[in-house]
């Protein structure tokens, strides 16, 4: 049951999320490539339509995975098990505001928790890299081709860019259109 | 911190149910990227413009939200909506900021399936795949700029990464891990202070 399956995944992801934007992609990652819902490469292209559309990045992932997979009702499983468990938590934490502020256990579990999700995005940015410059899988023939080094030479400038506070709505749409100039230029083969 | 649904009618009640969700509707419409983005348009509907709750409130609800489970955006939705509303408020508010993000995704979605396959698209996207590196990237760095230093964060940096990438350990199992060390950790480091 797709629906079910879309609910509970969601849920799970929802219940182990912790901090804002992207520490949610190395479970959606993990999660959505063992139930074969979507290529990575797909997962990479829908982060870039969720920056440059309105809403937070969890809530649209969250309904993208679902309306892919599920359509209409999908998304509304998808949504409705991330949005679940953030729900009824802050409702009973909310009760117990200031018992939980002073948590000496709250703040511990804490101090484990933020190294850990910087790690976890790590592995995420090493699978969204291997995608990105190697989309047929590692080989050394795979240095070589145009692709390749056009993909290495988007990565390189929009980095920079990024980094001298460039908006990232602009680095996407100078992305593609390099995207699409060296594309059809060096005439790339298509995946 | 009180609630501050005191001393109010049914329909004054109403009312602001109505302005909170008309509220997080529009904040939910205004956010780009993350829950952090959502924050500055947070306090200036709530905070400023309503007078709801106080900036110093929301800064409180924002720290609860990123050291409880789920995403920031809904979780500081769900609690600035049950401070000012109760639960209804708290539904509401939750309600409002998911309805935009669901109605334009599922909306693209169809969309995004039928241009998919037009050859400057795919072009476009292949140059996109490498700019969203660099916007994870980007990500990763403002986050390692933010937590705190210690020889046990670099090592669970390092393991939790280690353990994902290499030993496919399941994410689920890295996380509860990690907060435990970190638990155990500060108790000792309690311990050894009162000793």
């Amino acid at each position: 049951m797709i629906y079910l399956e879309l609910f509970w995944t969601f849920f799970k992801i929802g219940i182990s999320t912790f901090g804002g934007g992207y520490a949610m992609l190395p479970l959606i990652q993990e999660e959505v490539a063992r139930h074969g819902w979507m290529q990575n490469a797909e997962l990479i292209n829908f982060i870039a339509v969720s920056e440059s559309t309105p809403g937070p990045f969890a809530i649209n992932i969250s309904t993208f995975v679902g309306a892919q997979t599920g359509g209409l009702f999908g998304a509304f499983c998808a949504t409705f098990g991330v949005v679940l468990p953030s729900f009824v938590i802050i409702l009973i934490v909310a009760k117990c505001f200031l018992r939980f502020k002073n948590s000496k256990i709250v703040a511990g579990c804490m101090s484990g928790l933020k190294p850990a999700v910087i790690g976890l995005i790590a592995t995420a940015v090493l699978s969204v890299g291997q995608t990105v410059f190697f989309p047929n899988g590692l080989q050394m023939q795979g240095l070589l081709t145009p692709a390749f080094m056009v993909s290495v030479g988007i990565f390189v400038v929009m980095t920079v860019l990024l980094f001298k506070k460039v908006h990232p709505i602009l680095i996407l749409c100078l992305s593609a259109v390099v995207g699409i100039a060296a594309g059809y230029i060096l005439h790339l083969p298509l995946s | 911190m009180q609630e501050n649904t005191t001393a109010k009618t049914p329909s004054e009640k109403a009312r602001l149910l109505l302005a909170l969700f008309l509220t997080f509707l529009k904040i939910g419409a205004c956010t780009f990227g993350g829950g952090y983005a959502m924050i500055p348009l947070i306090q200036r509907d709530i905070a400023k413009k309503h007078k709801w709750i106080t900036d110093d409130d929301i800064l409180e609800i924002v720290a609860i939200s990123e050291s409880t489970p789920g995403p920031i955006a809904i979780n500081t939705a769900t609690f600035v909506g049950y401070r000012i509303g109760g639960f209804f408020g708290a539904f509401l508010s939750t309600f409002g900021v998911v309805l935009p993000s669901f109605v334009i995704i599922v909306a693209l979605s169809f969309v995004l399936r039928e241009f998919q396959h037009i050859r400057a698209v795919q072009y476009a996207f292949f140059g996109i795949r490498a700019g969203v590196l660099a916007l994870i990237i980007k990500a990763l760095w403002l986050m390692y700029r933010q937590c705190p230093k210690s020889v046990l964060a670099y090592v669970l940096m390092a393991a939790a990464f280690v353990a994902v990438a290499v030993f496919e350990v399941h994410i689920l199992l890295v996380i509860v891990g990690c907060a435990l060390v970190g638990l155990a950790a500060s108790l000792l480091a309690a311990r050894r202070e009162r000793t």
